[in-house]
């Protein structure tokens, strides 16, 4: 089955063609990060109006590298959830256009399963069910139950900032510039940065709790950098104080603590659904952060512990793409799970 | 008109967002400012309890998603304009339309686009006086809004004060 896939929830216009879940034949993405740059960041106008623009040649070319006839494709897919409205609307309108026009049926896709999906693109093997899915990115933080692909259930989530946001910001309060989670992981990795240098809380949330927090974190960066408030409007100093030494050891500290919340909590998952009856066979993660040097290999150390077969994405499908989307489709489609074309775009994810 | 509340814990700001939730009113409008890790989103989570809303776990950080909606006694609307550079950027997310819908809009770094916000906007600041504790600072031209504010009673929060700001009287009527 050969499916189109689109992708517009937030910054990148994306278009995909992929046959049987697994061969992608193109992967075409458009970012605006030329467009957002000098905002630092998504502005809500611009990208629907870059989606407008960019939408139809990114078809085009996504259909064209994959050496496909638009007639060819079997089923046309489009992530409809979560996202900003405006620019949702723009991918889903065409998604519907093009299954209306060519007569073939239409998949709705939700933007944060598809990311557990991104690992098994490309990959000969399929996971072995039930398996923990780990979605880590700049707008979610999120772990699921996976029984199969049209059997997710989220089991936990971040109750105050998503993972890539709490890199974006301790990168601000280090005073490395945005997207700052890249600059942070190289500073990181710098010569002789130590890890054990800041003693930074992992926030655990209760006994067996599967939600993330990070807002504590954020805070205890901003002290170890700019020194606890000392009176009312009172920090002793900012990011500029600091040794090249000492800010990539608060780089360090950050990451081993992140990565530690991380396992802390997949570990408490695999527990819980081994006392559950429902031991888990594989690990599917994807999201922006996935691209993150530390977190995969710690993904991989972590994995190996536990036997479990681990689905990591390629580095050009952690971010947003089209071809985790068509990709997802698939399995949604062989259920008969079709959308038809009373679609509508939704800001929130289904669970 | 101007006030301010001491919290001595995240526990006690939380008990203050609730206070605050149960105090709201139809159309109120509330720019929350503070630095990183102030407890912006911990407040909005206490407002939302407070509103009604029973689980709060969705009560994130708006700064990737920009707008979050939340359910209770009156509709919240929940924005982030930390990624935005231009109050136009905040006018093309529909905020003029949420600020005249029946409900609550809170919005976090408002003090990053001051022209944007209505004139009777409710203005709250959050500053680290110490490393848990927070001055809660407010203020408004509304007096309704003020009332309000003035009669949030936070419940078990034993070391939440609340006081006028010097120079504004006891109770700050001005």
């Amino acid at each position: 089955m050969l499916i189109l896939g689109l992708e517009t929830s937030c910054d990148e216009t994306a278009a995909a063609v992929v046959r049987d879940g697994r061969e992608v034949l193109s992967s075409a993405v458009a970012t605006q990060n030329e467009l957002h740059a000098e905002y630092s960041g998504v502005v809500p106008e611009i990208a629907s109006r870059a989606h407008v623009e960019r939408i139809l040649p990114v078809i085009r070319s996504a259909v064209e590298l994959a050496g496909v006839k638009l007639a060819e494709v079997d089923a046309v897919a489009v992530g409809h959830r979560p996202g900003l409205i405006g620019s949702l609307l723009i991918g889903v309108s065409a998604a519907k256009a093009l299954a209306w026009s060519l007569a073939r049926p239409l998949v709705a896709v939700d933007h944060v399963h598809a990311h557990l999906y991104a690992g098994v693109l490309g990959r000969a093997e399929q996971p072995g069910f039930p398996a923990l899915g780990l979605v880590v990115s700049g707008g979610h933080t999120s772990l699921y139950s996976v029984r199969g692909w049209t059997g997710l259930e989220r089991l936990g989530a971040t109750i105050d900032d998503a993972l890539g946001e709490a890199y974006d910001k301790a990168a601000t309060i280090l005073g490395i510039p945005y997207p700052g989670g890249p600059g942070l992981d190289r500073l990181a990795q710098a010569q002789g940065a130590n890890d054990r240098a800041y003693d930074l809380p992992i926030s655990r949330l209760g006994p067996g709790s599967l939600d993330f927090s990070f807002s504590g974190l954020k805070t205890a960066v901003l002290y170890a950098v700019r020194g606890v408030p000392d009176g009312p409007d009172g920090y002793a100093r900012d990011h500029s104080a600091l040794t090249a030494q000492a800010k990539a050891d608060v780089a360090a500290s950050f990451q081993r603590t992140v990565c530690r919340t991380v396992i802390l909590k997949l570990e408490r998952a695999m527990d819980r659904l081994a006392g559950e009856g429902r031991p888990v066979a594989s690990l599917l993660t994807g999201g922006g952060v996935t691209a993150n040097s530390r977190l995969r290999t710690e993904l991989g150390a972590f994995a190996r512990a536990r036997g479990l077969q681990l689905f990591l994405p390629p580095m050009g499908y952690c971010v947003d793409n089209a071809a985790m989307i068509a990709g997802l489709a698939h399995h949604l489609a062989r259920e008969g799970r079709f959308a038809d074309l009373t679609l509508e775009p939704m800001p929130t994810t289904a669970c | 008109m101007k006030g301010e509340f001491l919290t001595a814990s995240p526990e006690e700001t939380l008990a203050l967002g609730q206070a605050l939730g149960r105090a709201l009113a139809p159309g109120l409008v509330i720019a929350l400012t503070g630095h990183l890790g102030a407890g912006k989103t911990l407040l909005v989570k206490g407002i939302a309890a407070g509103n009604g809303l029973p689980d709060t776990r969705n009560v994130t950080s708006p700064t990737f998603t920009l707008v979050q909606e939340y359910e209770g006694r009156l509709p919240i609307r929940h924005l982030d304009v930390y990624r935005l550079k231009a109050a136009k950027d905040l006018l093309a997310l529909g905020f003029e339309e949420m600020c005249a819908a029946p409900g609550v809009v809170i919005v976090e770094w408002a003090d990053q686009m001051p022209e944007a916000m209505p004139h009777d906007t409710l203005w709250i600041k959050i500053e680290s006086t110490a490393d848990t504790t927070r001055r809660i600072t407010w203020q408004t031209s509304d007096p309704k809004a003020a009332a309000r504010i003035r009669s949030a009673t936070p419940a078990g929060a034993p070391n939440c004060t609340r006081r006028g700001i010097a120079g504004e009287g006891p109770d700050d009527q001005r």
